[in-house]
């Protein structure tokens, strides 16, 4: 049993890892846009791996005692569906708001688009 | 197709529970098949949340091979941003794209849109009728068909056979 | 477990380190948004500490703190957006 618990600490740590990917992209990216990219990609990526990993750091309890697996895997699907929707929505205020893009940027065909009346930019009902 | 809503709701619900609870007792089974079935009556008979999904053997071994190209793409797009991030200097040029997708049903966009978020380099900014705007951290395509084929073909293959 | 504890461990400090430099950005931040954001990714590693903390001393319970934290935080982040979008 003691393979389990390796193979899960390893993989808590690479989650951690991971998450600390996450605040070094958001101190070193340019502008909002590219902050909130990093930032979701990977703070998703950690805690879903981490979560596993801890799921299977647990594993003599998965099918007899405390339930650790249903709890973690309701966890991960909510993480899943949660935190790219808020992120989204974050970012669609930025923009909406005028926050500038970095100077690298190439190409806004949002704007192009806003400009020329293709489309309204969205109502508050 | 006011059943196949309530099916699909009342599944999800019992999953749930089923997974915090984590036991066969039948009480407990009895429980959550009334409670589901009450939440499911009363709040999902006219919702149009899961209108579209397809049901059967092929559209669940198709959620398989969904959730195994995710993880792929997801282990992908950290390998890329962590590149990004621990290279000394700034190797990025970002840029807001438009993709057209084919996809109809609400619930299959989001998806959609989700994957996108988390696949390498890429973030949906806004969603216009069937057109996304994608902010891509290196802008490898402008023109619309070309973006399309590059960022969203593989997931909206596998979704076609999810949802009509 | 006792001659593993050490990794876990670790992955703690790492947090921990990550959530810090996150509060620079939190602090520093030129617009709302990016006190938004940093305030979003210092909740996720919040949870996977709640996790972690869980898994040292045992107790299942602690993960269902984490599911309620993880719910707040996200409903917090969508208030904070619509009313920046001047729809609250």
């Amino acid at each position: 049993m003691d393979i389990f618990k390796l193979i899960g600490a390893i993989m808590l740590l690479g989650g951690s890892l991971s998450l600390l990917v996450a605040a070094i992209g958001m101190l070193k990216m340019p502008d909002v846009y590219n902050r909130v990219q990093v930032a979701t990609k990977a703070s998703t990526f950690g805690a879903i791996f981490s979560f596993l990993g801890l799921a299977i750091i647990k594993f003599e309890h998965w099918f007899t005692g405390e339930n650790w697996l249903g709890r973690v895997i309701i966890l991960i699907i909510f993480i899943y569906i949660t935190n790219p929707v808020s992120s989204h929505v974050l970012m669609r205020a930025a923009y909406f708001m005028r926050f500038p893009l970095s100077k690298l940027t190439k190409t806004d065909v949002l704007r192009d688009d806003t400009n020329s009346n293709l489309l309204k930019e969205p109502k508050n009902e | 197709m006011k059943a196949k809503n309530l099916i699909v709701s009342f599944s999800v619900l019992m999953i749930a529970w089923l997974l915090l609870n984590w036991t066969l007792d039948p009480l407990i089974v009895a429980i959550g098949i009334g409670l589901s079935l009450l939440i499911s009556v009363l709040f999902c008979s006219k919702c149009t949340v899961f209108e579209g999904i397809k049901l059967g053997p092929k559209a669940f071994a198709y959620t398989f091979v969904y959730i195994l190209v995710f993880i792929r793409e997801l282990i992908k797009a950290n390998m890329d941003v962590t590149k990004r991030v621990l290279t000394p200097g700034l190797n990025i040029e970002p840029g807001i794209v438009k993709i057209k997708t084919n996809l109809k049903s609400k619930m299959a966009r989001l998806i959609l849109a989700n994957s996108i978020t988390l696949t390498p380099g890429t973030f949906t900014i806004h969603v216009e009728g069937e057109y996304f705007y994608i902010h891509w951290i290196s802008t490898e395509a402008v023109d619309i068909e070309e973006a399309t084929q590059k960022i969203a073909n593989t997931f909206e293959n596998i979704l076609k056979e999810l949802y009509e | 477990m006792n001659n593993l504890d050490w990794i876990i461990y670790l992955a703690i400090g790492i947090i921990l380190i990550a959530m810090s430099l996150n509060l620079i950005r939190f602090f520093k931040g030129p617009s709302v948004v990016d006190k938004v954001v940093a305030f979003d990714v210092i909740s996720l590693s919040g949870l996977v500490l709640i996790g972690t903390v869980a898994v040292l001393t045992n107790r299942v319970i602690y993960i269902d703190v984490a599911i309620v934290y993880g719910l707040l935080s996200f409903i917090g982040v969508i208030v904070v957006a619509k009313y920046l979008q001047k729809g609250l």
